[in-house]
């Protein structure tokens, strides 16, 4: 069997969720090949055969100088075409699923979206997730090349040195799929974001208000981190909806998520469960949050909060 | 956190952490409980009962004394925790009829010292500018409605109980189980509650668990008759005039009585409540769980076909709902029971397990405590809990087929005008005496007594109405003659002309027999029992504070036998309250044989008379019925027309006469026997209307629930005999006392001077709750700070007076003192006839004897 | 303009979502259901799209007869059209779907004219697809980006907007487009009473789809593994502090 994993990069910065999608890859049995999209990704051949990519087949084109879903799913299906793969992978990000989705529709093939478990056989049997994670779903995949993405976070990345070779591979793109391809950027200032940073302090609810998210600004900041909050708190107008952690917002995955005032409710779950670790801040110890969490302090998070940042500075300055 | 289990024992566990769990534990912990446990399956402050999606307004008039004393006891608690936020709130007409109802709820209002008053649809207007004024009547304006927050006021009190090292609190924990242990000679009782965090050994268990409530009794074969029901509510806004107000509440509450609506505001958007949608009735075995609910258990999702015919009517009534944002609607779950009382006290089938179910917000705080009273003191001291007494619910009464069709009937009656006497439609025809048929053929209008179908009149009587046309004109207005027929004065002065005959079959008929019979009747009751076999007594109960508990008849049947004989409507709280002081050695039995014996009543000049003719021993010898031969008060066996019978010459009607009591088999050949032997004598059957009214109320006799209840004793009910028995009874001390201390109030008999109302015609108070109030118009208010009201009311057909029963303080307790009478918001003057228990028809008795 | 938006019934379950007894679906007994997330906002914006450029929205949704109630919710506030594609059995397909979806909008526009902008929701609450926008846009051949959180129309093109990591993404198409939104673009309005009572009257156009199954076929839906998390109590109010900072330096965070 041969898998091809579409590689997910920014520019040329290459998304560690592709080492995910490769990692998965490999477990399928089989040769395992990466697709790179843009002269500016050729740089990350040698962590891809890090990983196991055996063959790294790299596509250059005017456009895929930067992203566009059509011209990167084109891209895929082209190469679907001129390489025959039993299947593709990639890993379940907004990019991955929306990749694999264009390259489906242009092939008119299935397309499983975030998948846990794959069995892979003639006809493949798939635990995929569903409702941001709270469920899962057992489908069957049927198709002469299989299109599937891995579920983000669901593996870990891991290496698997191979000799990686490189291939370049020619595809032909209509000009008007520049459509499709960003135009403009509005560069985020520098700093970690709510997806990346290794700390996140939520406040839910129980914060009451928005001047009350001040302290766990600070908290925050101390340590390097970035506020998040529960739906709840965007719903009143109390923090903009891109500092949401959940289902339908941002899912994170920091070292540690300082949770305050958050009751826990499944919206917000989902989007906090891939953290490492969660500490929890409640005045109500039975609260799903404090209950699910590895780590809790019952009290007031008013009180709390400021005194984690005073006890931090403490023996810093001391 | 899950790894905290229970404490291994408790003197009290409290399942529910509602507004009404949350304040028992504060209110035994002010009792000096300790050793208390409080459960809940769901997360706190708000574990998703009803408590937590309240709209918690409390609007304090009621009709009904216990639940406006509750409510007002309540609103009490609230403010004294400082979250009672005072808005005002007025019910708004859309139709006459309301008027009328606002004219009735002034009344109630002037009993129970409520500030409220009458206002114009421009009043309205002016309290409330967004309010649609042209399609109003009028409306009732009540100052002190308010907004409450039930949620902290239950965490305040349970902190209390927690801060008083008094109770551990269990969030989360969900009860698997409730044991029980057999008690030989006695109840069952509960032993311990099982959750998922352990097991804990209770002495008394309180089910507090609103909608949950019978699924948790009936862990233990216990049953809290109640269904969870929907009630619709939508949250509207943002809305500009409410915003604006920058409060909480700047705006009365509306109620839009004739949509059975209401408004309230909730800072910048208006909470719209419905009672007007179908009945939805659930069962609480299908209320999701706390994790499987999108909201909270009781936070269903809205059902808008149901719901949109109220927001037409909403619209209607403010224009600016129509533009308003839902943003918030729900099927909101609350506990409805058949008669929409709550359901409090102890479980008649577990010693030890209480109910504190199917209690509202507005009288949750007054009902915890009144619940710790019962539990601490035995009967609570603070009111009389006769109409939420668990205990009142006969056993068909506590089916679901029985609580569906009554909750169906009700619900959309939750604003609607229901009269004092207005009789159910639904679970009709459930018990029928042996005399039906009978009854039926005579054209009997049948009322609802716990079942049983009574006649209250007979429609084959009305041509006695042209013997006695004064006492029998029809009453002017609608109300007062609703439920009602001139018939009944008609038979009552035929019956005291002749002779009739009453279906008493209703009564409960309990026996005890044993060695410890007479002992542990001697303990129940006031007087002395110790009476000659077939003889009687006529007896209160009092709690231990000294308050009427009953008021029952019992018969010496034997050394060890004796029949206690009560009422259908206090039959099931007798029945009870003596099992639970029974002692379980053994020495004493009880039998329930109500259903199996019919009785009827024989009354009148010629009673006697009639049933000489046809009852003899058991030679079939003429039976010796003359005074001398049969007192007064005597029971005796007798055989009438072959059928064997019981027969007890006692009168509630003021007649010569007996009670007559035979198996149900019998009933009929029994009926028919005297029915045939009173021909001659023109003999009538006679309904309810005379037997607990106006036959009644001339011979000023007190009703149990009316006259008596537990806020009186026997002295201020005239019913205290010259002596006291020696030996030790229920609540002996505390008559002791009442009676060196003498009455704080008399019970007392009224006239009705005038009836005119200011339309020109006679009014005809319905005896309910009518404050009887001076000449300049005060309220009368006793030194134990309890209101003179109307506890009966009815016409005196052979006095020829329209006749009232209340308690008077003793200054205004003087026989000929003039008073008024509040009836419909308008005054009617009084007079005090009788002061204490003496007739006023045959003040002598002299009928009764002859 | 007209702008389309297709939505997806979906049940709002609470923290935790049961399954029916044989696996195949949601157990809504108690449920609401509701619109997607991100196609609420959708709506909202196919709303404000009119309401800013005139034109009518319309709504279309391929699910049960019972979708008929997220059809009114749209409608009740402010879309005046609304189309539903009956199904009779559980949920089509992510490929049959498409196929349906983009069928019955070619015949909708043959009727009554293009649409300029057709809006999906980033994915389905429940199912989580990703694809059905994707493939419609394709069998329509219209450009089309998901995951967008801004939307401006100049003339023949539309701006839209995406958030990634590393900043804004601006995306420039031409007109007819299709667009998958997500939630934060705006906040939805909810209906108000009167909404509510006018989207009663509303017709509701259904419109049969016949298309074959494609190759993803659910076998049953099952429980995620639930995490039995031993919660570490580190204390109670401030005095919990110096312990929470000491997991602090445990996990390495305090640099």
């Amino acid at each position: 069997m041969s898998v091809l994993v579409v590689v997910e990069h920014d520019r040329g910065a290459l998304a560690p969720a592709s080492l995910e999608a490769l990692t998965a890859a490999r477990s399928l049995g089989g040769e395992v090949h990466a697709l790179t999209l843009g002269a500016a990704a050729d740089a990350s051949a040698a962590v891809l055969a890090a990983h196991g990519a055996a063959v790294v087949h790299q596509v250059h084109h005017d456009l895929l100088a930067d992203y566009g879903p059509e011209a990167w799913g084109e891209s895929v299906a082209q190469a679907v075409r001129a390489l025959q793969p039993d299947a593709v992978v990639a890993c379940g990000t907004d990019r991955g699923n929306e990749v694999l989705a264009q390259a489906a529709a242009r092939l008119d093939l299935p397309f499983v979206a975030n998948c846990t478990e794959i069995g892979a056989g003639d006809t493949w049997t798939i635990t995929r997730v569903r409702w941001g994670g709270s469920l899962l779903e057992q489908c069957t995949l049927t198709a002469a090349t299989k299109l599937v993405t891995v579920a983000h976070h669901s593996v870990e990345a891991s290496e698997s040195p191979t000799a990686g070779a490189v291939q370049p591979l020619a595809v032909d793109l209509d000009p008007s799929l520049a459509r499709t391809v960003v135009c403009e950027r509005v560069e985020r200032a520098a700093g970690v974001t709510l997806g990346t940073a290794p700390l996140v302090v939520g406040g839910g609810r129980g914060v009451g208000s928005a001047e009350a998210f001040a302290p766990l600004e600070e908290l925050a900041t101390e340590l390097g981190g970035v506020v998040g909050c529960s739906r709840a708190v965007t719903n009143n107008g109390w923090r903009n909806h891109t500092d949401q952690v959940g289902q339908t917002g941002t899912r994170i995955a920091p070292d540690l998520y300082i949770a305050c005032g958050i009751s826990g409710a499944i919206q917000h779950w989902v989007g906090a469960m891939a953290s490492k670790k969660i500490l929890a801040i409640n005045t109500d110890r039975e609260a799903n949050m404090v209950t699910k969490a590895d780590y809790a302090v019952i009290g007031d998070l008013h009180k709390v909060v400021p005194a984690i940042t005073a006890e931090i500075r403490r023996r810093r300055g001391g | 956190m899950s790894e905290q289990t229970v404490p291994a024992r408790a003197k009290v566990v409290v399942i529910g952490a509602g507004i009404v769990g949350n304040c028992l534990v504060g209110h035994l912990s002010r009792l000096g409980w300790t050793e208390m446990v409080l459960l809940d399956k769901g997360p706190l402050p708000n574990p998703g009962g009803s408590t937590g999606h309240a709209s918690n307004f409390i609007f304090p008039t009621d009709h009904n004394k216990e639940m406006a004393f509750l409510t007002v006891e309540s609103q009490n608690q609230y403010i004294a925790h400082g979250l009672n936020n005072t808005c005002g709130g007025i019910e708004v007409a859309r139709e006459p009829q309301r008027l009328e109802e606002f004219k009735r709820r002034m009344t109630s209002a002037t009993a129970w010292g409520i500030d409220a008053r009458l206002v114009t649809p421009a009043e309205i207007k002016e309290m409330v500018p967004f309010i649609n004024d042209e399609i109003l009547l009028g409306g009732y304006y009540t100052p002190s409605v308010s907004v409450v927050d039930s949620l902290a006021t239950g965490t305040r009190m349970r902190d209390e109980a927690v801060g008083n090292g008094a109770l551990t609190v269990f969030a989360n924990t969900e009860v698997l189980d409730l044991e029980t242990e057999d008690v030989p000679g006695g109840l069952p009782k509960v032993t311990a509650v099982v959750t998922d965090k352990g097991r804990i050994e209770a002495e008394h268990v309180v089910i507090a668990c609103g909608v949950w409530s019978p699924r948790i009794a009936a862990m233990a074969g216990a049953t809290i008759p109640l269904t969870p029901a929907v009630h619709q509510m939508a949250d509207v806004g943002p809305i500009d005039v409410l915003v604006e107000s920058n409060k909480e509440l700047a705006y009365p509450i509306i109620r839009d009585m004739d949509t059975f609506c209401y408004e309230r505001q909730s800072a910048g958007s208006m909470e719209v409540g419905s009672y007007a949608h179908r009945p939805i009735l659930m069962r609480p075995d299908d209320i999701p769980s706390n994790e499987a609910s999108a909201l909270t258990p009781t936070e269903l999702p809205l059902t808008y076909d149901d719901f949109e015919p109220q927001m037409e009517q909403a619209i209607e009534l403010m224009e600016m709902l129509g533009d308003a944002e839902i943003k918030y609607a729900i099927n909101g779950l609350l506990s409805l029971t058949p008669d929409a009382n709550p359901v409090l006290g102890e479980c008649v089938e577990v010693r030890n397990l209480w109910s504190a179910a199917a209690v509202w917000i507005k009288e949750g705080p007054g009902i915890a405590q009144l619940v710790a009273e019962w539990m601490t003191y035995g009967y609570p001291h603070m009111c009389d809990p006769h109409g939420s007494d668990i205990s009142r619910f006969y056993p068909h009464e506590k089916t679901e087929w029985h609580i569906n069709a009554r909750c169906n009937e009700h619900f959309n009656k939750t604003y609607g005008i229901v009269h004092p006497r207005e009789q159910w439609a639904s679970q009709r025809g459930i018990r029928r005496s042996p005399f039906y048929a009978r009854e039926e053929a005579l054209g009997a209008v049948f009322f609802d007594a716990r079942g049983w179908e009574r006649p209250q009149w007979y429609e084959s009587n009305a041509k006695l109405m042209a013997k006695y046309p004064e006492a029998c004109e029809p009453r002017t207005h609608e109300w007062d003659g609703r439920w009602w027929s001139p018939i009944t004065n008609a038979e009552h002065l035929q019956m005291r002309a002749s002779v009739g005959m009453v279906d008493l079959t209703a009564f409960n008929e309990f026996d005890f027999e044993g060695p410890g019979a007479l002992g542990f009747l001697q303990y129940m009751c006031v007087n002395n029992v110790d009476v000659a076999v077939g003889r009687s007594v006529y007896t209160p109960l009092l709690t231990a504070h000294g308050g009427f508990r009953g008021d029952l008849t019992i018969q010496r049947l034997g050394a060890d036998h004796f029949r206690v004989i009560t009422g259908a409507f206090d039959g099931g709280r007798d029945n009870h309250w003596f099992r639970k002081h029974m002692p379980t050695d053994g020495s004493v039995t009880f039998t329930d044989r109500s259903q199996g014996i019919c009785t009827v009543g024989v009354w009148g000049p010629n009673a006697a008379a009639t049933m000489s003719k046809i009852v003899t021993d058991h030679a079939t010898a003429p039976y010796d019925l003359s005074q001398d031969g049969f007192p007064y008060g005597a029971v005796r066996e007798v055989i009438i027309d072959g059928v064997p019978c019981t027969m007890f010459r006692i009168s509630y009607v003021g007649e010569n006469g007996w009670e007559i009591y035979t198996r149900m088999e019998h009933g009929l050949k029994l009926w028919d026997a005297i029915w045939a032997a009173g021909q001659e004598f023109e003999i009538i059957p006679v309904g309810i209307g005379v037997y607990a009214v106006t036959g009644r109320i001339e011979k000023g006799y007190r009703l149990m629930g009316a006259e008596l209840e537990s806020e009186y004793d026997p002295v201020e009910a005239g019913l205290a005999r010259p002596k006291v028995k020696s030996a030790d009874f229920l609540g002996k001390e505390a008559y002791l006392k009442a009676r060196e201390e003498g009455p704080a109030a008399i019970m007392c008999t009224l006239s009705m001077d005038s009836q005119r109302c200011a339309d020109g015609y006679d009014r005809f108070p319905t005896g309910g709750n009518e404050p009887i109030l001076t000449l300049d118009g005060q309220r009368i208010v006793d030194a134990k700070g309890r209101v003179s009201r109307v506890t009966t009311a009815g016409a005196g057909p052979s006095v020829g007076k329209y006749l009232l029963m209340a308690y008077l303080p003793p200054e205004h307790a003087v026989e000929g003192t003039k008073l008024q009478v509040m009836y419909m918001n308008e005054l009617y003057p009084v007079t005090v006839e009788r002061a204490g228990s003496t007739p006023l028809f045959d003040p002598t008795d002299a009928r009764m004897k002859s | 303009m007209r702008v389309l938006v297709c939505v997806k019934r979906v049940p709002a379950p609470g923290a935790k979502i049961n399954i029916t007894p044989d696996g195949q679906a949601v157990d809504t007994a108690y449920l609401a259901f509701t619109t997607s997330p991100h196609e609420e906002c959708a709506v909202e914006a196919a709303v404000q799209l009119v309401e800013t450029h005139g034109g009518e929205a319309t709504v279309m949704t391929l699910g049960p007869a019972d979708a008929e109630e997220q059809l009114r919710y749209a409608a009740s506030v402010g879309v005046a059209r609304c189309v539903l594609l009956p199904i009779a059995d559980r949920d089509w397909d992510p490929q049959r779907t498409a196929a349906a979806l983009a069928g019955a909008i070619r015949d909708l526009e043959a009727s009554d004219g293009p649409f300029d902008l057709v809006l999906f929701g980033n994915e389905s609450a429940d199912a989580g697809n990703f694809q059905i926008g994707v493939r419609v846009a394709h069998a329509l051949g219209r450009p089309m980006v998901n995951g967008i959180k801004g939307i401006e129309l100049d003339g023949a093109t539309v701006r839209a907007k995406r958030e990634a990591d590393a900043g804004v993404e601006v995306y420039a198409l031409p007109v007819p487009a299709v667009l998958g939104v997500k939630e934060g673009i705006n906040l939805p309005r909810y209906p108000t009473m009167k909404g509510r009572l006018n989207a009663k009257k509303v017709a509701v156009d259904s419109v049969e789809a016949s298309v074959a199954a494609g190759g993803q076929q659910m076998i049953t839906l099952l429980q995620a593994q639930e995490q039995v998390t031993q919660t570490v109590l580190l204390g109670e109010g401030v005095d919990a502090a110096p312990a929470v900072v000491d997991l602090l330096e445990e996990l390495g965070l305090l640099k």
